[in-house]
């Protein structure tokens, strides 16, 4: 088996299963309840705070904790829109958001909001000028993603950062994608707001937080007893919490190095792929997450090539229509300007800590033969041999 | 996702290819939507006697294109205009509701293919009677198929 699929998601850390445990036997206090059993519940949820927030290197706000980041995206981009629309109803986003991003933006759209999407170049890079003209007078939140999970381009956040500061905007950032695979700096990037996600640091899945800075006002999505200072009520899953703060504290001190080393499995493999005729790399060749390979297979459908892999055990995933229930190709690759059978024809693979030499020399072994078997199928393929 | 049957087609697609000296040609669907069928019959006095296909598409396209020229080799004419989508699909023990539409192609290119046979062999008075005009104009427009609101394309 070789799995090229982590961005889908991450094995959880042993250490981090390790830590969690006795937070599903021992410690079962409800961290609100006022009994020695509950304090320690509580002071388990302070600690994982803390690490989070060393992680991205600021002591200048909260971590809220949510059920994931799309959660937290929600609150972030709906909480806070909804708890300033006193102040303005101008919200700057980007072309190639998560849709959980998107999504929300809309809702405010639906509530009187004007939302600018700001497109990108071929790369999938943010034309941070076009942003930054598209600044009004009753702009009130600039959201833009870190890194891209789908093609891993890496965003210019602290360009953007800089001008919303300068301007007053409150600048949030969806660092789902990018956390633990580069530097996620809350001060440096002047992030006001910053989604994050447990499981694509290797804790369990169920748990994200949303770093809020101090002063930033945001009104809650989830109402009931008031529990994270009242941002986000509902009792807190204290175990995945728990484990969150140790991956986050694993991360912190891992990451570097195993990133680099996915770096030059990254390369290997676009290298190799690319030597496979009509194949070409999607998002920027350079700017890009350590583990993220985006190709294009022309005269193919993503869906038929990700079936094939898996028959040989090799698992990797596809933006592509067909995967999803609307049946558009993705967003992502279409806002960087690919047509739509380029589109449909792109596959995602994502790295991470097990995945070894020996996994990138099977999928390289089994790529280049499933490619060609569903080329031969293809009758664009054909007409296009024949001129 | 897909059923046994589903990927067992998509494993091993039957009648891939192209028949050189087709006796009709049928082609449905659109790139742009991700799915391309070309289906290329043989016909001997009536009756379907080789049909390969070849498809651009996910794996319910594959594995439909594969079933339906496995059910239409050897059936007259007749009998293969009566596979339907909706036969294709029971065939393959059902497909996912948002593949009913834009990923079951075949048998409307499995039709085309007898309609270009017709159209050659200048009976379009069989092509009537078959009730196919409307599917003939389609295809001297050079309509691609319809292929749902989906698909914006």
């Amino acid at each position: 088996m070789a799995y090229f699929d982590y961005a889908s998601g991450c094995p959880v850390d042993r250490r981090v299963i390790d830590a969690m445990i006795p937070y599903m036997i021992d410690v079962i206090g409800n961290p609100s309840s006022v009994h020695s059993m509950g304090l320690k519940a509580r002071s388990a949820l302070d600690e994982a705070r803390g690490k989070i927030l060393r992680l991205i290197g600021t002591e200048d706000g909260e971590i809220i904790f949510t059920s994931g980041a799309t959660e937290a995206n929600n609150l972030a981009i709906i909480g806070f829109g909804m708890r300033n629309r006193g102040k303005g109803k101008h919200i700057i986003s980007s072309s190639i958001e998560h849709m959980s991003v998107i999504n929300s933006c809309k809702v405010l759209q639906k509530n009187g909001f004007d939302v600018t999407y700001i497109p990108v170049d071929r790369n999938g890079i943010v034309r941070v000028d076009e942003l930054e003209e598209s600044i009004r007078e009753d702009t009130i939140l600039i959201t833009v993603q870190h890194a891209n999970n789908e093609i891993g381009t890496i965003q210019p956040v602290e360009e953007i950062g800089e001008i919303a500061r300068e301007k007053g905007i409150v600048f949030h950032v969806d660092a789902t994608a990018s956390l633990g695979k580069i530097n996620v700096n809350a001060d440096r990037m002047n992030a006001d707001m910053i989604t994050l996600s447990s499981n694509d640091i290797y804790g369990p899945r169920g748990v994200g937080g949303l770093f809020i800075r101090k002063g930033v006002r945001v009104q809650p999505i989830i109402v009931g007893g008031g529990q994270e200072k009242g941002y986000r009520s509902g009792t807190e899953n204290v175990p995945g919490i728990v484990g969150f703060g140790v991956a986050a504290e694993i991360t912190e001190k891992e990451y570097r190095e195993e990133a680099k080393r996915e770096e030059k499995l990254r390369d290997e493999i676009i290298r190799r792929m690319l030597e496979i005729e009509d194949t070409y790399l999607n998002g920027h060749p350079e700017l890009r997450l350590p583990n993220n390979v985006n190709v294009r297979f022309s005269y193919i459908e993503g869906e038929s090539l990700v079936l094939s892999l898996d028959m040989e055990g090799i698992y990797a995933s596809t933006a592509s229509a067909c995967t999803s229930k609307t049946l558009q190709p993705s967003h992502v690759l279409m806002a960087c300007g690919l047509k739509h059978e380029e589109a449909h024809g792109s596959l995602l693979f994502t790295l991470g800590k097990e995945t070894t030499e020996k996994d990138v020399d099977r999928l390289m072994e089994v790529l280049p033969m499933v490619v060609e078997k569903l080329r031969k199928m293809s009758p664009l393929y054909k007409k296009k041999k024949g001129g | 996702m897909y059923t046994e049957k589903v990927m067992e087609h998509f494993r091993n697609p039957r009648n891939v290819g192209e028949i050189e000296d087709a006796d009709g040609v049928g082609q449905v669907g659109n790139p742009v939507c991700g799915d391309l069928m070309k289906i290329t019959i043989k016909v001997d006095n009536d009756r379907i006697s080789d049909i390969k296909f070849q498809t651009f598409g996910c794996g319910a396209a594959i594995a439909t294109s594969s079933i339906v020229t496995e059910l239409a080799k050897g059936l007259t004419i007749e009998e293969a205009l009566k596979i339907s989508r909706q036969s294709v699909a029971e065939a393959l023990g059902g497909l996912p509701p948002q593949k009913m539409h834009c990923s079951n192609l075949a048998a409307d290119g499995l039709r085309r293919a007898i309609v270009d046979y017709l159209r050659r062999n200048d009976r379009i008075d069989r092509i009537k009677e078959l009730g196919l005009e409307k599917e003939l104009e389609k295809m001297e427009k050079g309509e691609m198929d319809d292929h749902g609101e989906l698909c914006e394309a």
